[in-house]
């Protein structure tokens, strides 16, 4: 590696387009975000201006976020995720651990079939979920014919679950397949030789082993999963509202933007915080590393 | 015993277990079963598509004559085919500034680079409105001519997908062996020479995939268009979203399926070009 010094030209025509870009349409944004939250609608001739807002560096905006309404919204949200996380997991595991007992030959195309759901457009895949659960939706059609329903499923917390869950679980399954994938063999043989039951070795040697890839995918899942916008706003309705749609709705129909940029930086924090106990985590464990 | 110690009946031979083989098949059924139903149904002549009636392409015809929808989606492929130029370029610069580069602060400088992809979409949308907003970019871009007009839009996308980019051509030039690069240079070459002629061509693999990467990244996009984008101004997804909130109807359906074509045949592409890759010196 060279120093910046040695080829100064060089170093500076690299730097200059994306730092560039990032400070002015990334960190500076941000900035005004910021600053956004610490200010109040100015008052112009006794009226709650609309447009103008002014920095007066007040914190009203962060002490409502702390409201009863607001904090049961927040709650809702992480345990929403909470809970989306734990079926990606539950479901994204035997995937992994499928695709990586599989012969050879069948992996990459396996593979192939998880990731290609992801690369689709967010919003045709959740447009697709809305055929399949609404009220003649083609589960409702499917019990109809054992004479059951039909059911409402959608616009509840149940929809926006399978919704985040049928998004977000190629996140799940990536970081699982690569740490079972380098996962030591001769360890759960030994486990097995030893005289334990095929579930105890999942218990006690599989699972700790592939801790990392576990808190990798929990993390991945879950940070997206906190700030959705989409997937409650058209799955959940008026019913399943999450953190993400107070936001849009300031930034829109409420117009209160000093009160959508403080939720937005609290939002943030949690993101951050999710990302540190990750690190921590991973520098902590020992096991296979993602 | 001896029953059990057939081949693939070994006691890690998960992969023949039927109970691993039936909950595999179900996840796998629940991941495309939607998928295929919407696909299947933007044939179909039932207009409320709730039962399948008979086969059609007039839905497609529909979808072809409206114009609404043909603009948004010629602006989605306008605005994915600039923000891939853009921030193909771009974040490679910053690729090959991590990679060859030692400098004060490089941790810190790679910690704000990664940003865009940690934070939430939510987030970094509403921060690039206020921006746009605040700038009075909002209101002067959005009466420029065509295709100008989609400036803020693909500003905003080239700032979320460049570090995608320079995360997979970073990992590319990784394997990048620099007497290559030294080689060239005692042969005489100059610095750009070198780079024109060793350099890119060995990042090439990385550029494409993460340019197709870009590519899918800004088409998909509906979070951040949908707070920087002016009223005048809808992309594809934005679009979706204003029809699905009234209702289901085949015409999304055909729209729809010519996304997924167009998403899918770039992925399979995208995984055929670093296939070869991963075999040679990479």
């Amino acid at each position: 590696m060279d120093s910046w010094r040695d080829n100064s030209r060089v170093f500076w025509t690299l730097a200059l387009p994306g730092s560039f870009w990032l400070i002015a349409f990334f960190i500076v944004p941000l900035g005004l975000l910021f600053f956004m939250s610490f200010g109040e609608k100015a008052v112009i001739d006794g009226q709650v201006s609309i447009t103008e807002v002014d920095i007066t560096g007040t914190l009203t905006n962060y002490l409502r976020s702390f409201d009863a309404v607001y904090l049961t919204i927040i709650w809702k949200s992480i345990w929403v995720s909470a809970l989306a996380t734990v079926f990606c997991l539950v479901t994204a595991y035997p995937i992994a651990f499928g695709i990586c007992f599989a012969p050879e030959r069948w992996k990459p195309l396996l593979l192939l079939l998880v990731i290609l759901p992801f690369w689709i457009n967010l919003l045709i895949r959740t447009y697709a979920l809305i055929a399949v659960f609404r009220t003649q939706g083609y589960v409702n059609q499917a019990l109809g014919l054992f004479g059951l329903g039909p059911y409402d499923m959608l616009y509840n917390n149940f929809s926006v679950i399978f919704g985040l869950v049928y998004v977000y679980m190629p996140f799940m399954v990536l970081p699982l397949y690569a740490t079972i994938e380098r996962l030591d063999r001769s360890f759960l043989e030994a486990s097995l030789d030893l005289g334990a039951s095929q579930f105890r070795t999942f218990l006690s040697v599989t699972v700790p082993l592939t801790m990392p890839g576990i808190i990798s995918g929990i993390i991945l899942v879950f940070i997206p999963c906190l700030g959705s916008f989409l997937t409650p706003d058209l799955l959940g309705g008026a019913n399943a509202v999450m953190i993400g749609n107070v936001i849009e709705r300031q930034f829109k129909a409420a117009n209160d933007w000093p009160f959508g940029s403080a939720l937005s930086f609290l939002l943030m924090y949690a993101t951050f915080g999710a990302l540190a106990l990750r690190s921590l985590l991973a520098r902590r464990s020992k096991a296979v590393d993602v | 015993m001896w029953a059990r110690l057939k081949p693939g009946q070994g006691p890690l031979d998960y992969g023949n277990r039927l109970w691993l083989k039936t909950l595999f098949a179900a996840i796998f059924i629940m991941l495309y079963v939607p998928i295929v139903t919407l696909i299947a149904f933007s044939f179909n002549t039932d207009k409320r598509g709730v039962v399948w009636r008979g086969f059609t392409f007039q839905n497609y015809v529909k979808a072809w004559n409206n114009d609404a929808l043909i603009e948004a989606l010629t602006n989605s492929i306008v605005i994915a085919l600039f923000a891939t130029v853009l921030s193909t370029i771009i974040g490679a610069l910053v690729a090959l500034l991590l990679w060859r580069f030692r400098f004060p602060l490089k941790t810190a400088y790679e910690g704000f680079m990664a940003l865009p992809i940690v934070i939430p979409e939510i987030c970094m949308g509403v921060a690039l409105l206020l921006f746009f907003a605040n700038t009075g970019m909002m209101e002067t871009v959005v009466s420029w001519i065509w295709p100008f007009n989609l400036a803020n839009i693909i500003i905003a996308h080239v700032a979320f997908c460049f570090p995608f980019v320079t995360v997979v051509v970073r990992s590319r030039l990784v394997g990048f062996n620099r007497q290559l690069e030294e080689a060239s240079k005692d042969l005489g070459a100059s610095e750009w020479q070198t780079f024109w002629n060793v350099i890119v061509p060995f990042m090439k693999p990385g550029l494409i995939a993460g340019a197709l990467l870009a590519f899918t990244l800004s088409l998909d996009d509906f979070v951040i268009t949908f707070f920087t984008s002016g009223p005048e101004t809808v992309t594809f997804p934005v679009k979706v979203y204003s029809l699905v909130r009234r209702g289901v109807s085949p015409e999304i359906n055909a729209a729809s399926t010519v996304l997924i074509v167009i998403t899918v045949v770039a992925t399979v592409l995208a995984m055929k070009l670093q296939a070869p890759a991963k075999q040679g010196k990479g």
